[in-house]
């Protein structure tokens, strides 16, 4: 009995492993994206940011943690508290719970299933309740707002997202993450940014959209609403939320880049000189290569965009990008009838 | 004695379901009532997942949690719902809500009984993409029809709604944002040149 | 107001947003404005008005004479003299205190001072750790004229052609 319990609990050992082992680094490459972010918005803004914590402010995001962790928490006297401590935890959760289905380079990856694609649209639509629950148990008007703008605006975006993901189903003939990378190889050209170059901006601008962030922040809205769904939070509260936004930055780069930029292929596959001398990387580098690139791309819009007018989001999403999307599923269906070389053939 | 992993979850989840369900009915607060009902819809997901219905599952989560539900507590949060008057006449209404659930359990007792089912062994389901058989089943010969009618009936049902709703008063205000984008600097702005030149003693006019 | 065919494709090419990202990139780029405090600092103008000092002459000598015309000019009250004679029948303050938390920096006490007693100092960096430290007393000022003399003189004499 004592055997057959071991060999029942060592594989779930071995999973809570590698879970810690996804998780952990994830957490401090968040951790280091908010130190990124400051440095890049600052530069772009002539500035030169936070620096003196450690060597370059790397000390910063640690210094910033412990001042998070030692405040206070303090909950509204109205508010309603177990769901008021529950929003930033489901918050955060399906953000982390994203990356199970996620794919660092082949065969490594937590769950390798069949409609992984879907797993992550699930994931990210169980994020907008951590912003509609906050808003609502805050009992303040500015949550409630935000609250309110951000569900109408997720789910409007989530429809265009759908859509273009769709497209990338329909390209790769698969919702296996693993399926869809490997249906890009053959080099630089071959990905699927080319064929589905309206789809992958489609797919970027909802992807800022989903995350929240600007020109698509209406849910904090700063100079409108103070700072919307999370006024009423401090200390650890507003870290996790804080720590939910980023780790959804970092997941919306890593599906752009397996969906669109080939996942952990390297760029100079078939390039005769190129492909050999690059031939020792592991696949994981170009991997991490490519999200930071998304990373850098997702600060630098925020450092030039302001913020959208509510209407204006609302047309761009249903007006706008659906159609397009609409429209290219068509061009793309015809395109896979017909054989279209080199994709598709 | 272990049990089953699998059957284990099973338990879990069902018991889960179940008291999530409960709670819909009998919590207090309006906003609590939507948040169980999505707590159960997660659960009924989670028990799908467990019979290898991973598409229907995320689907589940995917539409209901994500859209549906969200758009329902939209709508509770809005309004203030006086629970006391709704729960007016719960005991007296009971017996007959148990003579109901009575009702409706047996008759799926008797309909889902395992003999209705071929039951084929679960490592068959395993390997079988879901995505594949759905779509084969959807759109082959035999539901293609249904399939369309109920998306044809479903367009018919949107528009009659936004139809019947959709009422714009003469005097309502809006911002025309195609007119808006489609302005230029030219529309807006003219420059005009004035000669700086006044007449000695007097005020420069504009 | 017709939108152009041109301005369509603009909008659907993104271009304005690529041309915002250019200018964005370039600053991204360019030399940094930001002056690391504590290594590096502003540039002072002779004129900045400080914390404030009482002056001496050279013979060691106060310069205040107690004509109170600073007391007088001073907008926020933040100046409060009382005078004696000395022993030798000069006419001296017996208190001359400051009340930092009153005073608006406006530099009028300079101004008016006929013996250039009073002055602001260049000094900007000073704090107080408990109640009562922003009363800055006569002795207090005069330490400050004699540690900084000639910071003082130096840059009364950069500001002389000015006056």
């Amino acid at each position: 009995m004592i055997k057959q319990g071991i060999l029942f609990l060592l594989p779930l050992i071995w999973i809570v492993i590698k879970i810690v082992i996804v998780l952990v680094p994830l957490l401090v490459a968040v951790a280091y994206l908010t130190l990124a972010e400051r440095r890049v918005i600052g530069a772009i803004q002539v500035r030169i940011g936070p620096n003196r914590v450690g060597l370059w402010g790397f000390g910063q995001p640690i210094a910033d943690a412990v001042k998070l962790f030692f405040k206070e928490s303090i909950s509204p006297t109205a508010a309603s508290r177990k769901l008021f401590i529950f929003a930033p935890v489901i918050s955060l959760a399906p953000a982390l719970a994203a990356w199970a289905a996620i794919p660092f380079q082949s065969g490594w990856v937590l769950a390798n299933i069949n409609a992984g694609v879907l797993y992550i649209l699930a994931m990210t639509s169980l994020g907008v309740y951590g912003i509609l629950i906050s808003g609502w148990a805050s009992n303040s008007k500015y949550a409630f707002f935000g609250a309110m703008r951000s569900a109408a605006q997720v789910i409007s975006y989530e429809i265009a997202m759908g859509f273009a993901l769709v497209g990338v189903l329909m390209a790769a003939g698969s919702a296996n993450f693993t399926q869809i990378v490997l249906h890009q190889h053959g080099g630089f050209w071959h990905w699927y940014w080319l064929p589905l170059l309206p789809l992958f901006v489609v797919y970027w601008i909802s992807g800022i959209a989903e995350t929240n962030r600007l020109p698509f922040d209406m849910a904090e809205g700063e100079s409108e609403i103070v700072a919307g769904f999370h006024v009423e939070y401090s200390g650890m509260g507003f870290a996790l939320f804080f720590l939910a936004e980023y780790a959804n930055m970092i997941l919306i780069s890593a599906l752009a880049a397996l969906l669109f930029l080939g996942g952990w292929l390297s760029p100079f596959e078939g390039i005769p000189g190129l492909a050999f001398l690059f031939a020792w990387v592991p696949g994981i580098i170009w991997f991490v290569i490519k999200i930071s690139m998304f990373l850098f791309l997702l600060i630098w819009i925020r450092a030039t965009l302001p913020r959208y007018r509510y209407d204006q989001i609302m047309r761009l999403g249903w007006k706008v990008l659906i159609p397009v999307t609409l429209v290219w599923i068509v061009l793309l269906s015809i395109a896979i009838l017909t054989h279209l070389p080199p994709w598709f053939n | 004695m272990f049990l089953e992993p699998y059957s284990l979850l099973f338990i879990v989840f069902a018991a889960l379901l179940v008291f999530a369900a409960v709670m819909v009915v009998c919590s207090r607060n309006p906003v609590t009532s939507a948040l169980y009902l999505v707590y159960a819809f997660f659960n009924a997901a989670i028990l799908w997942m467990l019979l290898y219905a991973e598409f229907l599952s995320l689907v589940l989560i995917f539409v209901y949690v994500g859209a549906v539900m969200t758009l329902f507590l939209f709508v509770v949060m809005m309004l203030n719902i006086d629970v006391a008057v709704l729960r007016q006449g719960f005991v007296r209404y009971l017996p007959l809500g148990v003579l109901v659930l009575a009702l409706m359990a047996g008759i799926m007792i008797v309909a889902i009984r395992p003999l209705h089912y071929v039951t084929s062994n679960s490592v068959s389901l395993m390997q079988a993409n879901n995505i594949h058989s759905i779509g084969i089943a959807l759109f082959d010969r035999q539901m293609v029809y249904p399939f369309e009618l109920a998306g044809v009936l479903l367009l018919a049902a949107i528009l009659s709604a936004i139809m019947l709703t959709h009422r714009g008063r003469p005097s309502r205000k809006v911002q025309d944002i195609n007119a808006q984008l489609a302005a230029s600097k030219a529309d807006r702005l003219t420059i005009v040149n004035i000669p700086s030149k006044a007449a000695p003693g007097e005020e420069p006019s504009v | 107001m017709k939108k152009s065919a041109k301005s369509y494709t603009r909008s659907f090419l993104l271009w304005e947003i690529f041309v915002g990202l250019k200018l964005t990139l370039r600053y991204f780029f360019g030399e940094k404005i930001t002056i690391q405090f504590p290594e590096e600092k502003t540039p002072l103008s002779p004129r900045f008005r400080g914390l404030h000092a009482l002056r001496r002459y050279p013979n060691g000598e106060e310069r205040c004479i107690a004509c109170k015309l600073c007391e007088a000019v001073c907008p926020a009250l933040a100046i409060t003299i009382e005078s004696e004679p000395r022993e030798d029948g000069s006419r001296r303050t017996t208190r001359y205190d400051i009340d930092l938390f009153k005073c608006i920096y406006c530099g009028f006490c300079e101004e008016s001072c006929p013996v250039d007693s009073i002055v602001e100092t260049s000094l900007s960096h000073y704090h107080f750790e408990a109640r009562g430290e922003n009363i800055m007393t006569k002795p207090m000022l005069l330490a400050i004229g004699d540690r900084y003399e000639n910071n003082i003189a130096k840059e009364k004499l950069a500001d002389a052609p000015y006056r």
